[in-house]
């Protein structure tokens, strides 16, 4: 995760610009310090002040001529700043993927826009894209300001309640690039974390196809359970599992929670241990997040879990 | 150049003048004076000991914050105490020390550089004081009972407002900001007026010394910026209290608005914290480099381009709130063309320092540390400016990186170098300069081993406002580094404080002048009378002290019976009329208090905003009572010059 590591063509053209502003930045700091060391050094060993007009003379030639540069390298500054902004702000265009990004306190709601509402798929703290293809963010907040950011593909656009706003962006090689929220969020804005894989245009269709499905039925009679588990205790209040009883969206939608790699917007591996944990006592690992503790026997939890691994 | 003694008491006086002058200017005796006292010195004092203080608080809450930091899942705060501690740190740092601190040193010094006797309106000074006191005690009391404001110095609201942060947290924080507000603009109009219109003969506009100028332009942005965040911040309150929805976006309320109000003060605020900080350094350096200062016009010019540009930028800190493109453009280009002034400046102390013959005392090898540490927070500046690339570093560390580079390089170090000059004036001692060389190398050290590093976290994806991070994200080599350079800093300002306990004691004597420099508080004696000149001095020139004449005028015929201050013109200083300077006053403190219980008071019950009042209107018919004066009937031809 690194704005330096550019992998798509907006991070891309920015980082270029950072370098100009990064070489640019030295070259001046160095003359203007090695001036100010030299006026030192030179007035240093001096007995007698100059003056006069001659010296000030040349004194004026010097700062103006400082002043002439200053402002000849800003102008260009400002001219290669406005081309890079033109080139980042370019539009979507036809054939763009769109996904809609919802900002919680601290979650990532996404959903990917699809005329037919049947091939709507709505997940959470994950995005999958297409290589090479590009996608146009919408986003909006439910909440409070949140701010979308993935350094590796681009800037950042908040997310402001009451407005939409968009950006476009596009991943030129496969990978998993780290997304966070960053703007102040309250309490848990510093686990506010999600992950953008960039995949190939075939892997993506599988996934996609994947995600349309609703979520598996129980297979065997301690998943069984573990639903039952599911649908009698506080999870049926804020989360939804397709095709079950389960709809709220309160909470991040668990269709195809195992498919996930990580769990609680970023903050814990996917794994049955941390699962455990997140279940029993959020607030011990995330304090003030919006999930209240729960109280499982350990038959419960037990089933519980093999139902939650199953959901992929 | 003209070597400094006495001019003054090389005058004929009056016998006993001095006597009646000091018997008219006493202070009240004793405690009773201590809260009475109205003259500017004193309070002034005051003023910038509480502000230092809470620099001090400050500095604790950014240690807590980069200890947290050191390590990555690190458990010594909770993330409640430490969104507490971020958001005291920076409030702290910029409504309870940075703005304060500009308009307290100014208080102090501008009526003894400009040549009067007091500041005007003594009381409202007084009374300015008071308030901004209250407020800080009351910030702090609400953080230790655990109710220190946690949405950030900036108060974005949704969060900050009713539904996402309840309790009474976030009134606190505003009506800190209120109580804050009052105080700054009260001292921004009686600097003004001191400035306008109580230089000594004389000292026309084009001889006025380049601090003094710095604080007119600041004074002016703090009259302009400061009334957005009041408005703000009360329209806050009232979300909060009673229930309007100004920044309620269910209700049509608009998020935005309060972006847009906070920092068009925002960001002229770290003007009224840079722009004084660069007339101390335009103080200084012709001191040291023992020669008149280059560029003196070029200089004023610029201080007042950045008073008028500073509030053209503050939408580069909504870049990544999805703007329209034309109106990011012309912030950007305002936001560049800022450099150009203050390059301008750079290039003059550099000029000046270049012709001189430097003497590397403490208070210059802190200028010379800010030259160092504010063109490179400059450069970062034109970097976040530009949209798309602060649409990268916007709230990482990258910005933290900057904004420190630029308020404890150009802020902090040039206060540190206006300390070591004026404590001899203010104490009559000198402080070591032993201790203040330890002080400045393990400062300079300390802040750029502790901010550096922050410009590569932000590139490699550091937030701001978190209060852990995983180790996977690799960034707690650079964090635990950061932190050891905070632990400098902490050093340097023990060395500092001991610095201080030390020479308020054993300090060399400093007499009228140590440093041979040129303004005129360095015509009298250390510390100055209450009276601060026995007469007032005519200005000769651009640096009065250098530019004495042999026959040294000065201003006879002021009464010494009465606490007179001479009236000149704007323009050209030329006397215009006495003014009686009115004397110790409790009122100024009791009708301190009353604003206290409403905003206090208000943020429990609405009551508040009618006992408040009420209790004023007796302390305001205290204040205004009329005393007995006899008329002195004299005309102002007869005060002679
Ligand atoms: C002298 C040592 C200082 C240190 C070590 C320090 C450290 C820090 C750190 C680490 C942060 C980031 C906190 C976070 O994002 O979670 C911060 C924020 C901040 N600091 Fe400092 N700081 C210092 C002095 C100052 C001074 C002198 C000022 C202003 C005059 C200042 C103004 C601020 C402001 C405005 C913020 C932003 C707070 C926010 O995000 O709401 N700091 N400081
Ligand atoms: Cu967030």
């Amino acid at each position: 995760m690194s704005a330096a590591d550019p992998a798509g063509p907006q991070a891309d053209r920015i980082w270029d610009l950072g370098l100009l502003f990064i070489t640019l930045g030295s070259v001046v700091y160095a003359v203007v310090i090695g001036f100010l060391l030299y006026a030192l050094w030179q007035g240093g060993r001096r007995v007698e002040s100059v003056g006069g007009p001659a010296v000030e003379h040349g004194l004026t030639q010097w700062v103006a001529g400082a002043i002439v540069v200053t402002t000849v390298l800003l102008l260009g500054l400002l001219v290669a700043n406005l081309a890079v902004g033109r080139a980042t702000a370019e539009f979507a265009q036809p054939g763009a993927l769109t996904i809609r990004v919802t900002g919680h306190q601290w979650w990532w709601e996404i959903e990917y826009a699809d005329p037919e509402p049947s091939r709507r798929v709505v997940t959470a703290n994950e995005i999958h894209i297409p290589v090479g293809r590009q996608v146009r963010v919408e986003v909006s907040s439910r909440d409070v300001i949140h701010s979308f950011w993935v350094p590796n593909l681009h800037g950042k656009l908040d997310l402001t309640p009451g407005y939409r706003a968009s950006t476009v962006l596009r991943a030129d090689r496969p990978g998993v690039y780290h997304g966070r929220c960053a703007e102040f969020c309250g309490l848990q804005h510093a686990r506010m974390d999600f992950r953008v894989i960039a995949e190939s245009p075939g892997r993506f269709a599988a996934w996609y196809e994947g995600q349309l499905r609703p979520g598996r039925a129980p297979a065997t009679t301690l998943e069984q359970q573990g639903q039952q588990v599911f649908l009698s205790r506080g999870c049926v209040l804020c989360h939804t599992v397709r095709g079950s009883a389960a709809g709220s969206r309160v909470g991040p939608d668990l269709t195809h929670l195992a498919s996930r790699g990580t769990i609680a917007a970023g903050t814990l591996p996917n794994t049955r241990g941390h699962l455990a944990g997140w279940v029993l006592d959020p607030q011990s690992i995330k304090p003030g997040v919006l999930m209240p503790p729960n109280q499982l026997a350990a038959n419960e939890l037990r089933a519980l879990l093999a139902y939650l691994q199953s959901l992929n | 150049m003209v070597t400094i003694e006495d001019a003054l008491t090389e005058q004929p006086l009056d016998p006993g003048e001095r006597e009646k002058l000091e018997r008219t200017w006493q202070p009240c005796p004793g405690f009773r004076g201590w809260l009475t006292s109205v003259d500017h010195k004193s309070v002034g004092k005051r003023y910038v000991a509480t502000a230092f203080l809470f620099f001090l608080l400050g500095g604790l809450e950014a240690s807590a914050i980069r200890l947290q930091l050191a390590r990555p899942e690190n458990r010594l705060l909770d993330p409640d105490q430490y969104n507490q501690i971020f958001t005291m740190h920076g409030t702290t740092m910029m409504f309870l020390f940075g703005v304060p601190v500009v308009l307290a040193s100014a208080t102090y010094l501008i009526p003894l550089m400009v040549g009067t006797r007091n500041i005007s309106y003594p009381r409202l000074n007084a009374f300015g004081y008071w308030v901004y006191l209250i407020g800080g005690l009351f910030l702090y009391s609400g953080f230790i009972l655990n109710t220190g404001p946690d949405s950030g110095w900036f108060s974005y609201v949704p969060l900050a407002g009713p539904e996402y942060s309840p309790g009474k947290r976030m009134d606190v924080w505003a009506q800190t900001v209120t109580f804050t507000e009052i105080a700054a603009i009260i001292a921004g109009i009686e600097l003004i007026v001191t400035i306008l219109k109580q230089r000594a003969p004389g000292m026309s506009l084009h001889r006025m010394p380049l601090y003094v100028w710095a604080i007119l332009v600041t004074s002016f942005v703090v009259l302009f910026a400061m009334p957005s965040v009041a408005l703000a911040s009360q329209m806050l309150a009232f979300d909060r209290l009673v229930g309007t929805h100004f920044f309620n976006p269910a209700e049509g309320g608009d998020p935005f608005l309060w972006q847009h109000l906070f920092w068009f003060f925002g960001h002229p605020e770290v003007y009224i914290m840079f722009l004084p900080a660069a007339g101390f350094a335009s103080e200084i350096i012709p001191v040291f480099a023992r020669r008149k200062m280059f560029g003196h016009t070029a200089v004023v010019l610029a201080l007042v381009a950045t008073g008028f540009i500073s509030f053209g930028l503050w939408v580069h800190h909504m870049f990544a709130t999805g703007l329209p493109q034309l109106s990011q453009s012309f912030f950007t280009a305002a936001s560049l063309m800022i450099a150009i002034p203050s390059g301008v400046q750079v290039f003059c102390w550099i000029a000046t320092l270049w012709a001189g013959r430097p003497r590397f005392d403490t208070p210059l090898l802190f200028v010379l540390g800010f030259i160092a540490l504010f063109v490179l927070g400059g450069i970062t500046g034109v970097m976040v400016g530009s949209v798309p690339f602060d649409q990268q570093v916007h709230d990482t560390y990258f910005v933290v990186a900057h904004l420190h580079y630029v308020q404890v390089g150009a802020f902090v170090f040039p206060l540190f170098a206006a300390f070591y000059f004026w404590f001899p004036k203010v104490t009559g001692r000198m402080l070591s300069e032993r201790a203040g060389k330890w002080n400045f190398w393990l400062f300079f050290l300390g802040v750029n081993i502790t901010f550096f590093p922050m410009h590569f976290l932000g590139m490699m994806g550091m937030t701001r406002r978190i209060y852990t991070y995983l180790p996977e994200t690799g960034w707690g080599d650079l964090n635990l580094l950061a932190t050891a350079g905070a632990m400098l800093i902490a050093a340097s300002v023990v060395v500092f404080l001991g610095n201080i306990a030390w020479s308020l004691r054993r300090g060399g004597l400093a007499g009228e002048n140590p440093w041979d420099a040129h303004t005129l508080e360095w015509a009298t004696s250390s510390p100055p009378p209450p009276y601060n000149f026995t007469h007032l001095p005519v200005v000769e020139g651009l640096y009065p002290v250098w530019e004495r004449s042999a026959e040294r005028p000065v201003v006879t015929g002021l009464s010494a019976e009465r606490r007179e201050i001479l009236v000149t013109t704007v323009l050209d200083a030329e006397p215009d009329s006495r003014h009686e300077n009115p004397g110790p006053s409790i009122w100024p403190l009791l009708s301190a208090l009353p604003v206290g219980v409403t905003f206090i008071g208000g943020i429990f019950t609405p009551w508040a905003f009618v006992i408040g009042p009420a209790l004023m209107l007796p302390a305001l018919i205290g204040w205004g009572w009329p005393q007995a004066i006899p008329p002195d009937d004299r005309s102002i031809e007869e005060v002679a010059a």
